[in-house]
């Protein structure tokens, strides 16, 4: 198979590349190792849209975030992403030394991030009365916003599929080599084994913690990706609305605090830790890491009801050691792109990332706009959002929609079907679970799992053994009573 | 809008106790809402016997035991809608639901019977640390998958928490060919019943590790082994105790949280001990005519006792109906003390309730050689002996309305447990 462009990784990088790479008239294809996209550092993360005053002034990192957070505005519209600017607060403790704020402020301004001004703690506490005691001033930035990082990732691929990009998932990239014309990518799927050859002009590097293996196969510029894990705890929705805004700590000689938020979603998000790992699969989340969360966060944020924390999870973040992102053309090897070292504001910065190397591509391969590109695309419709005539009608029309599988999310069997039957459509529980929602709450898929594999078995259709909870090797039920 | 004079929100063995019983006590109008496709709930997956000694004087399975209830429910042609979810009750009793035929629609009662029963806690709630692979589940969902669909949810098993499901999960697993190779609980005590760790552990050689819990769960995909260790008094892990076990299935079976959502939304008060309703004698919660029966009340032990609260609180809608709130009547609050963790009823009127009242409640710890002794302000009005008390098994006192008649000036009513002499 020949394609002009080969991109590595289905994550959040991955796909905003190739959505915006797919606005061209290009044969593009995106090689992912696991069953669905979205299953890396994209869907284990702050969930939030940065503003850009974090990053030194003039780095990739602040270019990138702030046009980034800029894009989210019109994207989230274009491609139906969940998505809110509900600001964020860097709070300075009586013991910190506000000075940290003010230089945040003067970082920010040169970043061009717009609308910031430090608060003092009686404008605070009117705004976020369950701020800690202990805090006196804090930096706001209006811009700063939050995200459903699932959504996001998979509206991009979803629409880069729509505009023609070709998906391979399941397929792991074993070899890469440069040819005088071209790269021969060789890859075996993860679960047959079966080995495949893709070819093309171009290749680009989104792979996360493993940006450093692909790089290194054909440069001698080398890189060196720490995967960095950070963990959290995500709390019931009855405890989504103790803060409005994210709540970041002012970084100090004890490391860079968490953070408190609400999600997009209506739950609250307390995280991350930080710790270089040597495993890149380490997703796995320890009990100091979970122990350290509670109170951490209670220098920022009093009374955060952790006996309501309903899942815990870790994601690592790819952190290259020159500290910044690394985006560009290696230098002695024409047409391998590199978007590697992908750490945050990583997800803020996706939608530019993408702009800034599907523009590279363009350039490289001369690229012409395609006339009948789809810039748009619709999610996955939530049936709340109806009134309840339309509602009616919808369920009279489909009674799927009429049909509740996942009770804390009231999630209906309608929007299942949506989830396994659009593009890039889901094939396991953990994949109807990122796009619909459904065993997310709070009893944590106990009661819908059962359904869920039902409509999965009679759908796609499969066998009730190949489903799994999150690809290969992850079956839910191994046999039949007194077989096994 | 439909109106009904009843709505019953569940129809497990609570919901349709309480139906029978209201019709029983000349309530025509009554419709029971269910979410899955047949009434009986969760009895219908419990197809280990040992239901219905109490009520029915004989060893029942739990279909079986379903099977009778929704016999009188049918013969009395009470209305019901299955496969159908309430989404909303508000505090003046309308109830929204919806189901594939209806779509979303409202009905009007003028009482409501919560009978939404129990969710099992999560895997997350618990913060247990590890991988999130596949093959760990709570007790019930296992239960569901290999007695309701007839599959395997693996080979080699550790099971967490010693309550009743994961007991009679063990057991099942085991019949059905799976290897269980231990249970570890978190407390110095089993929070199953005593019968259960006999039948379900002992007759099998599983080993029960008390004072134990799990602190790391290996494998990407599936699960591949998990860690325990022991737990000191702070039931915090003690380092150099750690134990691994290869195994593909982890099974929770920590506790059941009544499922009170629907409860909150109507603006009902709940009880943060039991996570349910707070209710009086009558079983009606601080919501005048919502009145709440069976596990979304307090997590019972037997479905009999269910049977028997339901039947309460059924008799007291139609008593509502028909007559309305007594609202001046003079309310005495039960206080659980001294190993005593709460009541259920909370609140007594003694002008109304009926001739006696059954109090149940559990204890806190595993308790031998004392009494349940209740006092009527500061008077010692019972004493009763119990040569074992368990957190895993309910407790029960029983009030006399001739005897609370005495002591028109009562204030309050202390229940709690006394050492013997």
């Amino acid at each position: 198979m020949m394609y002009d462009v080969a991109i590595i990784g289905a994550g959040v990088i991955g796909s905003a590349i190739a959505r915006e790479l797919s606005r061209y008239q290009v044969n593009a294809c995106v090689i992912e190792r696991e069953e669905d996209v979205c299953c890396g550092t994209s869907k284990a993360n702050s969930a939030i849209i940065h503003a850009g005053f974090d990053a030194t002034p003039g780095t990739l990192k602040a270019k990138l975030n702030v046009r980034g957070n800029e894009l989210m505005e019109q994207l989230s519209k274009d491609l139906d992403i969940p998505f809110k600017r509900n600001g964020s607060l860097v709070v300075c403790t009586k013991d910190q030394d506000r000075n940290g704020l003010n230089a945040l402020l003067e970082k920010g301004e040169k970043n061009g991030v717009p609308g910031l001004r430090i608060l003092e703690r009686e404008e605070l506490i009117a705004l976020e009365p369950n701020l800690s005691d202990d805090v006196t001033c804090a930096l706001l930035a209006p811009t700063g916003g939050i995200v459903c990082p699932f959504h996001m990732t998979m509206a991009f691929a979803e629409n880069a599929y729509t505009n023609g990009v070709a998906f391979f998932l399941n397929t792991n990239v074993t070899s890469i080599n440069k040819t005088d014309d071209k790269f021969v990518i060789k890859t075996t799927h993860t679960d047959t084994k079966q080995p495949e050859t893709i070819e093309a002009k171009v290749v680009i590097n989104a792979a996360g913690v493993y940006s450093d293996t692909f790089n290194n196969m054909v440069s001698s510029h080398k890189l060196h990706i720490t995967a960095r894990k950070g963990e959290y705890c995500l709390l019931d929705k009855d405890a989504g609305a103790h803060v409005s805004h994210t709540i970041f700590q002012l970084p100090s000689k004890m490391g860079k605090g968490v953070l408190v938020s609400p999600t997009v979603h209506g739950n609250l998000l307390v995280g991350p830790t930080a710790v270089d790992v040597e495993d890149k699969e380490a997703v796995n989340t320890t009990q100091e890491g979970l122990d350290s969360l509670a109170g951490t966060a209670s220098l920022s944020v009093k009374n955060v009801p952790m006996r309501q924390v309903i899942t815990s999870f870790a994601g690592l973040r790819a952190h290259e050691d020159g500290g910044d992102f690394v985006i560009g053309e290696a230098e002695d090897v024409k047409g391998f792109i590199n978007a590697a070292g992908i750490e945050s504001p990583g997800l803020s910065s996706a939608p530019a990332i993408g702009e800034m190397v599907a523009e590279m591509v363009r350039d490289m391969l001369f690229l012409q706009e395609k006339a009948d590109f789809v810039p748009t695309r619709k999610g996955i419709l939530h049936p709340e959002t109806l009134t309840l005539e339309e509602r009616n009608q919808l369920i009279k029309e489909q009674p799927a929609y009429g049909n509740i599988i996942c009770r804390c999310e009231m999630i209906t069997e309608g929007e299942i079907l949506d989830a396994i039957h659009r593009p890039l459509g889901a094939r396991s529980l953990d994949g109807v679970k990122r796009r619909t929602r459904a065993g997310m709450g709070r009893c944590q898929a106990g009661f819908c799992s059962p359904r869920t594999m039902e409509i999965l078995e009679r759908e796609v259709p499969m066998s009730i053994y190949d489903i799994t909870k999150n690809g290969v090797d992850g079956a839910i039920v191994i046999g039949r009573n007194k077989e096994i | 809008m439909k109106h009904y004079d009843l709505v019953i929100v569940g129809g497990g063995p609570a919901g349709l106790a309480a139906a029978v019983s209201a019709r029983d006590n000349g309530i025509e109008s009554i419709l029971i809402i269910e979410r899955d496709k047949e009434l009986g709930g969760i009895l219908n997956q419990c197809i280990h016997n040992g239901f219905g000694l109490h009520t029915f004087k004989e060893e029942l399975t739990g279909p079986e035991y379903a099977a009778r209830i929704v016999a009188q429910v049918l013969e009395r042609g009470i209305e019901y809608k299955l496969n159908t979810m309430v989404m909303d009750i508000s505090a003046d009793k309308k109830i929204t639901a919806m189901n594939r035929e209806d779509g979303m629609f409202e009905v009007e009662a003028t009482a409501v019977i919560l009978a939404m029963g129990c969710r099992e806690r999560s895997r997350g709630a618990l913060n247990i640390p590890g991988y999130r692979p596949a093959g760990i589940f709570s007790a019930g969902t296992a239960q569901r998958l290999v007695n309701m669909e007839g599959y395997m949810p693996g080979r080699e098993v550790v099971i967490l928490g010693s309550g009743d499901i994961g007991l009679i999960m063990a057991r099942r697993m085991t019949l059905e060919g799976a290897k269980v190779k231990v249970v570890a609980e978190l407390m110095p005590y089993s929070g199953g019943l005593k019968r259960n760790i006999v039948q379900c552990l002992d007759d099998f050689n599983i080993p029960l590790k008390l004072s134990h819990t799990v602190i790391d769960i290996e494998g990407k995909n599936r699960v591949e082994a998990v860690t325990i260790a022991e737990v000191g008094p702070d039931r915090k892990p003690i380092p150099g105790t750690e134990e691994r076990y290869t195994c593909d299935t982890l099974l929770l079976s920590c506790g059941l949280i009544p499922e009170n959502e629907l409860s909150k939304s109507a603006g009902v008060s709940l009880n943060p001990v039991t996570s349910g309703p707070v209710v009086n004698d009558s079983l009606e919660t601080n919501i005048d005519g919502i009145f709440a029966c069976g596990n979304v009340l307090h997590v019972h032990d037997l479905v009999d006792y269910v049977s028997q609260e339901a039947s309460t609180a059924g008799k007291n809608a139609a008593a509502y109906i028909k007559n309305g709130s007594s609202k001046d009547a003079k309310i005495v609050e039960i206080l659980p003390v001294d190993g005593v963790r709460y009541t259920v009823p909370k609140y007594v009127r003694p002008t109304e309730m009926d001739d006696t009242l059954t109090v149940r409640f559990r204890v806190g710890a595993v308790y031998k050689n004392c009494s349940i002794a209740t006092y009527f302000d500061d008077e010692l009005i019972n004493r009763r002996k119990r040569p074992v008390m368990a957190p895993g098994e309910m407790e029960q006192v029983i009030l006399d309305k001739k005897k609370l008649g005495e002591y028109p000036d009562l204030s309050k009513i202390t229940i709690k447990i006394e050492e013997n002499a």
